[in-house]
């Protein structure tokens, strides 16, 4: 029986293919959309953890002052000295590699080119902390850090805009007023979750404290982990240790603070999962219009072909089979519309995802859904009109025009 | 079909009453109606518009339940079944040939004549060789692929008569099936009725307004005011 309600729902949905379309339409739209946009999400969600990772996997950045900012009122937060990194160097255990960051900002010059870019003053082992690699030229020489000598590495924007194709590595170039020798160029990262990281110059820390900070202050001390260690009993040792080293009695509040890369990772992923799921929200309500849709369609073709099912009862139809007639034709309407707002939708992520700069993701889990969910809306919204179908009176239902 | 079968009522009415509506307005269509129907018969049911042969023709059709009185259709009491065992009675031993023709519109003749195999659950080999079989006896079997907007009036109801015949009926039931005829092709259709009568002992049951065609039939039924007032023969008797 259900083969003869299929071979009829299609005969009937073959026989008017523009209505059909139509009466679906809301269907692929609904699916395409919520499909392209939790595809898109993910894609999203999975660009933030890439970018993050990208800052270095379990780095702790310490900071004087409690959370972002530098705390509320009262007397600003010291900040770090050289003998505090020291300290974290020899007493603390489960560090790979902990390095200085003094920050500044200025223009830099090379032959008439300006370009406005940070500066970070900070070791070599800023290059191990971040996991970031130089792929031209070198990295500070230890003589050079000791002496706080006037040598640069820039990040790929300032090579960009600075050098304009030029071979940046022996040029001398000027940065806030002072000549400065590029030794090396740091490996593109391309966007992070922060603006764009490779927009940098970075220099030894004794000759950014000299020239341009003026003091021999740290403000950021960043610690990489030892992958063998847990982040959080890093950090908890961390604390301890500044704690002690920065004097804070037992149960006044910390005066500066860590923060753990992988709060930032979490904390943003966790936003960007919780965007795509109230942007799906969003599109899964025009998948319920779609469905009201296909009942409204089905109710006027049952109204349209009260005559047609006359004919079908009069011939012998009992009530279930032209309840099914009409059941697995909104049916196949909806799965068929499902199919195509997959099929749109894999196109349309296809096509956006590079202009988003996100990564395509396939999840046959969401189109499953999204099918599933289509099917179970042609049930749903057919069932009414199928039910007044099977309920007409054949003979009213031979007399209707 | 077995001789001694074949004079024998297939259709009986026993003091059948219909009322339509509730209390004061309740209007009464039927007021008993007593009739036998034998096998192979061909009755033309004629009257004016409201003596009830319409009704009576829906309670024949088990179309509708009579409100009063008996209906035994072979042996069987039809006014105790349901919807879906009438429903099953019609798929399995009625006919209908309608005035408005009504086939499905944008649906070749093949296609509705095969429709009742579909209710009976025949197989597509079978569908096409029994529809082809009965569009072969109304003589359309070169227009098996034409949809009834490309069919004139007389060849919708020739298609019409292929979908009700298909199943091999026990009783064909037309409700003024030449209304929408000129008198040419209405002589048509009456002779293809009479030709599946009297060879394919099918029993026609047929409501007409026109004595010319109601003269096809052998037994002719004059209904009034929900009584039958007489039953004559017909010239074809």
């Amino acid at each position: 029986m259900l083969g003869t309600t299929v071979i009829l729902a299609f005969r009937a949905i073959n026989r008017h293919k523009l209505r059909s379309f139509l009466t679906t339409l809301g269907i692929i739209i609904g699916v395409a959309a919520v499909v392209t946009m939790v595809t898109l999400g993910n894609g999203a969600t999975a660009a933030v953890r890439e970018q993050i990772s990208s800052l270095g996997a379990n780095v702790l950045q310490l900071r004087p002052g409690q959370g972002f900012g530098r705390g509320g009122g009262g007397p600003r937060p010291p900040d770090f000295k050289e003998r505090d990194l020291t300290a974290i160097e020899n007493q603390l255990t489960g560090v790979r590699a902990v390095a200085p960051v003094v920050q500044s900002s200025g223009t830099a010059i090379y032959e008439g080119n300006n370009w406005s870019t940070t500066v970070y003053g900070t070791t070599s082992a800023y290059s191990e902390v971040q996991q970031w690699k130089v792929t031209d030229g070198r990295l500070f020489l230890p003589e050079e850090e000791a002496a706080g000598k006037s040598v640069c590495i820039i990040g790929n924007t300032v090579r960009t805009n600075l050098f304009q194709g030029a071979e940046p590595v022996g040029k001398r170039m000027r940065i806030k007023g002072v000549s400065c020798q590029v030794v090396g160029v740091l490996a593109t990262r391309g966007q992070g979750g922060f603006g764009d990281q490779d927009d940098v110059v970075v220099m030894p820390i004794k000759f950014v404290q000299r020239r341009f900070t003026g003091d021999r202050d740290i403000s950021q001390i960043m610690v990489a982990v030892d992958d063998a260690y847990d982040s959080a009993t890093v950090q908890n040792s961390l604390e301890e240790l500044m704690r002690e080293r920065r004097k804070i009695k037992a149960g006044d509040q910390d005066n500066f603070n860590v923060f753990d890369t992988k709060q930032i990772s979490d904390t943003l992923t966790g936003t960007t999962t919780i965007l795509t799921q109230i942007v799906g929200a969003v599109a899964a309500i025009s998948l319920l219009v779609g469905g009201i849709g296909i009942m409204n369609i089905m109710l006027v073709s049952v109204t349209e072909r009260t005559r047609e099912i006359g004919i079908r009862l009069a011939i012998g139809a009992v009530a279930r089979e032209v309840l099914m007639q009409f059941l697995v034709e909104a049916i196949v309407l909806s799965c068929l519309g499902g199919l195509i707002g997959l099929f749109l939708a894999l196109i349309a992520s296809v096509a956006i995802a590079p202009l988003m700069q996100v990564p395509f993701l396939f999840d046959p889990k969401v189109n499953l859904i999204a099918f599933l969910f289509s099917a179970a809306i042609g049930v749903v919204f057919g069932y009414f009109p199928a039910r007044r179908a099977a309920a007409l009176n054949p003979i009213d239902a031979l007399r209707h025009e | 079909m077995a001789p001694n079968t074949a004079n024998s009522p297939i259709i009986s009415l026993r003091r059948v009453t219909k009322v339509y509506g509730e209390g004061p307005t309740a209007f009464q269509a039927l007021k008993g109606i007593d009739l036998d129907i034998k096998q192979g018969d061909f009755v033309a049911v004629m009257g004016p518009s409201g003596s009830g042969k319409s009704t009576t023709m829906n309670i024949l059709g088990c179309l509708d339940v009579p409100s009063g009185g008996e209906f035994l259709f072979k042996g069987r009491h039809v006014e105790t079944l349901d919807r879906d065992q009438r429903a099953l009675l019609r798929r399995r031993y009625l006919g209908f040939v309608f005035q408005g023709f009504n086939l499905l519109s944008r649906t070749t003749a093949l296609e509705n004549v095969e429709l009742p195999l579909l209710y009976r659950g025949e197989d597509k080999k079978q569908r096409y060789e029994m529809g082809m079989a009965a569009l072969d006896k109304v003589g359309l079997k070169d227009w098996w692929d034409h949809t009834p907007a490309e069919l004139s009036g007389g060849q919708q109801q020739r298609v019409a008569i292929a979908r009700a015949i298909v199943t091999q009926p026990d009783v064909l039931l037309a409700d003024e099936p030449t209304g929408n005829l000129d008198s040419e092709r209405s002589v048509e259709i009456m002779e293809l009725l009479t030709d599946l009568n009297r060879n394919s002992g099918i029993t026609v049951l047929m409501v007409t307004h026109e004595p010319d065609m109601a003269a096809f039939a052998r037994t002719i039924v004059h209904f009034k005011d929900g009584l039958v007032e007489r039953i004559e023969q017909g010239l074809a008797a």
